[in-house]
């Protein structure tokens, strides 16, 4: 591999833009190809195929045989609720390989000192994420137990394309967010993917643990088909 | 801590931004149980350190040799390891998978 052509494809990740590296087995040539570009390449079925699967795998083309090495940005979890469970969530995203960024724009909460070498917004949700982005790539798990901070963001959430909703809270509080959700016109079906009571059934009761659970739950949304996913949870409220 | 694919390729390009030979591993096909999906990574330096794997450690071995091989040559090599070939068993896929390793050197 080229040194320019690995330098392109580790700022094409850091920028959370899928790639195909395209490799001739044969040859060794190869080429970078941008997700924007594959619509124009000559083996746009091909690669777009690689790509919405997310796997790399070898192909055969008219050109001979050729290995597809899939880039999908890294997985980005943003919370908000700079709380206990967080301050367990976020060690444990990082050693997942996962990134992640808190939210909360409650001062006290959201220190350095209780999160350090974490990427940690003070600010508003309804600020903050429409500007780090919520893609397809990001799970949105809401902690703070408060509308006013989990609220906006659900919204925002529930509006995107990310793999993920989980919202901390009983059936109850759940119960009532839910009508809250319904005045602001979201439909039951947009309401039915966040993950209430969050987490996997693991009798979660530290807030290590119930991390723990939410961090099974992400995983097996991200790995697992949606229906595997929902067999595995518990069922919604 | 470095864990995953992502880190792994910038630390690749870290190595060579500061001089060293280095080779890129990747999983590019896999029959049976192979310990690591298509597309991980291990990367090598010219003195055999290496970050990443290709297998769950029973094959890095030969691959890491195979690699110092390809920083000093430079051409890319196809490698397969399995439980049909003796070598495998030597360095240990003993899962009962298969598996095909690219390595190529970074230039």
């Amino acid at each position: 591999m080229k040194l320019a052509l690995l330098t392109a494809l580790n700022a094409e990740r850091a920028a959370r833009r899928a790639t195909v590296v395209v490799t001739d087995v044969a040859t060794g040539a190869q080429r970078m190809v941008r997700e924007a570009d594959i619509a124009a390449d000559p083996l746009a079925e091909l690669l777009g195929q690689a790509l919405r699967a997310g796997k790399s795998r070898m192909a055969q083309t008219p050109q001979g045989e050729v290995f597809l090495a899939v880039q999908v940005p890294p997985v980005r979890i943003v919370v908000t609720g700079a709380v206990h469970i967080s301050q367990a969530l976020a060690p444990m995203a990082k050693l997942l390989g996962h990134d992640i960024a808190i939210v909360d724009p409650r001062t006290a909460f959201a220190t350095p000192e209780r999160f350090p070498r974490v990427e940690l917004h003070a600010e508003w949700p309804d600020e903050v994420l429409p500007r780090i982005g919520v893609d397809r790539y990001t799970a949105f798990v809401a902690l703070t137990h408060d509308p006013k901070i989990d609220d906006p963001a659900l919204a925002i959430a529930l509006r995107s394309e990310c793999f993920y909703i989980g919202a901390l809270g009983s059936r109850k509080t759940h119960g009532a967010r839910v009508q809250r959700l319904k005045d602001a016109g979201f439909s039951d079906a947009q309401i039915a993917r966040i993950h209430a009571p969050i987490g996997l059934p693991i009798g979660a009761i530290s807030p290590a643990e119930i991390a723990l659970s939410i961090m099974g739950e992400i995983t097996a949304s991200l790995r697992l088909s949606a229906d595997a996913t929902r067999a595995n949870s518990r069922d919604a409220a | 801590m470095v864990s995953t694919d992502d880190d792994i390729l910038n630390r690749a390009e870290a190595w060579r931004r500061e001089g060293r030979g280095v080779a890129i591993a990747t999983v590019v096909e896999t029959w049976g149980s192979a310990p690591r999906p298509v597309g991980s990574h291990l990367i090598i330096d010219e003195e055999g350190n290496f970050l990443g794997s290709v297998s769950g450690g029973c094959v890095e071995g030969a691959v890491v040799g195979e690699a110092v091989d390809v920083i000093a040559s430079g051409g890319p090599r196809m490698l397969e390891f399995g439980v049909a070939d003796e070598t495998a068993w030597r360095v240990g896929l003993s899962c009962g998978g298969r598996i095909k390793v690219l390595v190529e050197r970074v230039d």
